[in-house]
């Protein structure tokens, strides 16, 4: 796989995140508020994997995240891993972490929910990190990776 | 517990329980008591409930305070359009705490994180209503005379019945063992029997509302809802199935007390008012005294 994103890595200095589910890819640009990025920017979608059946990866021209910036897609790409080039090489690698709380990300799915009726961004726990199940500060909730829509 | 808010069961410790009882033992004892004269609290029933809104206003009068507020959103800027945010803000400038009932979930502790003052969830939608909560403690421990040890069992809609869950979440701090009797339809969900596991506690689940109940310290019962119902024949099958009758209470133990929330439907015969197990109107008076308690801890009086 490596090898693979070394081939299709044609930037210089930025990053790859690469085994994106590619029903996600347009999430992600969402969540990272990537259509408001002017530097360069290269999608591939529907691309082979072996353990995605289908991924996407999205290589950035000299952009680097924060790490609690990337994990917020973690909740759509959990398996999501981050190639960090310099001078063409991968100087470092990540994978994306389901952070404790999320703010503002995912909508809550109980319509009597407070936040489903005034302007507040969401918030949640995560209680559990593998099969991504959150539950609703306020109305207390789960929302589970099954019904998790995003705002 | 001073400035502390109440949204949840859960944002009290054991400890802060206890304290609560032993406040409300002491309420009980003598109702009135000037501790909040002059000072002013506000009642915002966005939701109409005159059970929860007298009790609370009673508790307030009998301490001496004053009370200023709604008891439905129809006579509140709510018609106007305001949101629940603005309405905050405004009445935080009028009291020094804030009493509310809301329909929806989690407006309490939304309005908790919008003003300084404490405030009292007098329930939201069908998450939160720690206060009767409390007053359930106080009844099964002032009947029981302790809190460990006790066979308590929980009857009718056991799904959706958010004093049950609540109830469950505080006795879990005690050694209790729970009986849960409902309809396939409406169990116990499985993130309370988790927690029950994980604190290492024992539960037994039945259908039958049967001889079983000889076992009964506490007998916590609720209401079957028609709506709660996907299917109306099986509603109309199990409707009598959870009824408690006298006849039933023969060979019940001498200390049991039969709890209700109330209101009550028909899941308990009008017979059984007049047996000294019956203790849900007492039940009722009890919520006075935790409600002064709870008010005075959280203003430091």
């Amino acid at each position: 796989m490596k090898d693979k994103i070394l081939e299709v890595s044609a930037i210089k200095d930025g990053t790859v995140i690469d085994h994106i589910p590619a029903q996600s890819l347009f999430k992600v640009i969402s969540i990272l508020r990537l259509e408001k990025n002017e530097g360069m920017i290269t999608f591939g979608s529907n691309l082979v994997s072996k353990k995605l059946g289908r991924k996407a990866i999205i290589k950035l021209s000299d952009v680097f995240f924060k790490d609690k910036d990337i994990n917020r897609i973690a909740l759509i790409a959990p398996e999501a891993k981050l190639n960090i080039i310099r001078d063409y090489n991968v100087i470092e690698k990540k994978v994306v972490e389901v952070p404790d709380e999320i703010t503002g990300i995912a909508k809550c799915v109980n319509p009597m929910c407070i936040t489903n009726h005034e302007k507040i961004p969401t918030k949640f726990h995560v209680t559990d990190k593998k099969n991504i199940s959150l539950r609703c500060i306020y109305c207390e909730k789960i929302t589970d990776s099954e019904h998790i829509e995003m705002i | 517990m001073k400035n502390k808010s109440l949204v949840s069961i859960t944002d009290f410790s054991k400890k802060e329980y206890l304290q609560v009882l032993e406040r409300a033992a002491e309420f009980e004892k003598k109702t009135y008591q000037d501790l909040l004269k002059g000072r002013v609290i506000s009642t915002l029933f966005f939701e109409p409930s005159t059970r929860t809104r007298l009790s609370f206003e009673s508790a307030i009068n009998r301490l001496g305070g004053k009370v200023i507020g709604f008891s439905d959103s129809s006579s509140s800027s709510v018609t106007k359009g305001e949101t629940l945010y603005d309405t905050i803000r405004v009445v935080s400038n009028y009291s020094e705490m804030i009493v509310m009932r809301h329909t929806q979930e989690g407006s309490a502790r939304y309005a908790s994180e919008i003003t300084n003052l404490p405030v009292i969830n007098a329930g939201d939608g069908a998450n939160q209503h720690p206060t009767q909560t409390l007053l359930d403690l106080y009844s099964i421990q002032k009947t029981q005379g302790k809190l460990d040890n006790l066979n308590v069992f929980m009857i009718g809609d056991l799904k959706y019945g958010r004093t049950v869950h609540s109830l469950l979440m505080a006795l879990s701090e005690f050694k209790t063992s729970f009986y849960f009797i409902s309809p396939d339809e409406l169990k116990m969900p499985n993130e309370y029997k988790l927690h029950l596991r994980k604190k290492g506690l024992s539960y037994h689940e039945s259908k039958e509302l049967d001889n079983s109940i000889k076992a009964a310290d506490i007998i916590y019962m609720t209401r079957v809802q028609k709506e709660r119902f996907s299917d109306p024949i099986e509603y109309e099958k199990t409707k009598n199935s959870y009824v408690l009758k006298n006849e039933m209470l023969e060979n019940t133990r001498d200390n049991m007390k039969i709890l209700h929330p109330l209101p009550r439907v028909n899941e308990i015969d009008i017979n059984v008012d007049q047996n000294p197990k019956a203790y849900y109107f007492k039940q009722t008076e009890n919520g006075v005294y935790v409600r002064q308690a709870i008010i005075a801890l959280i203003l430091g009086l």
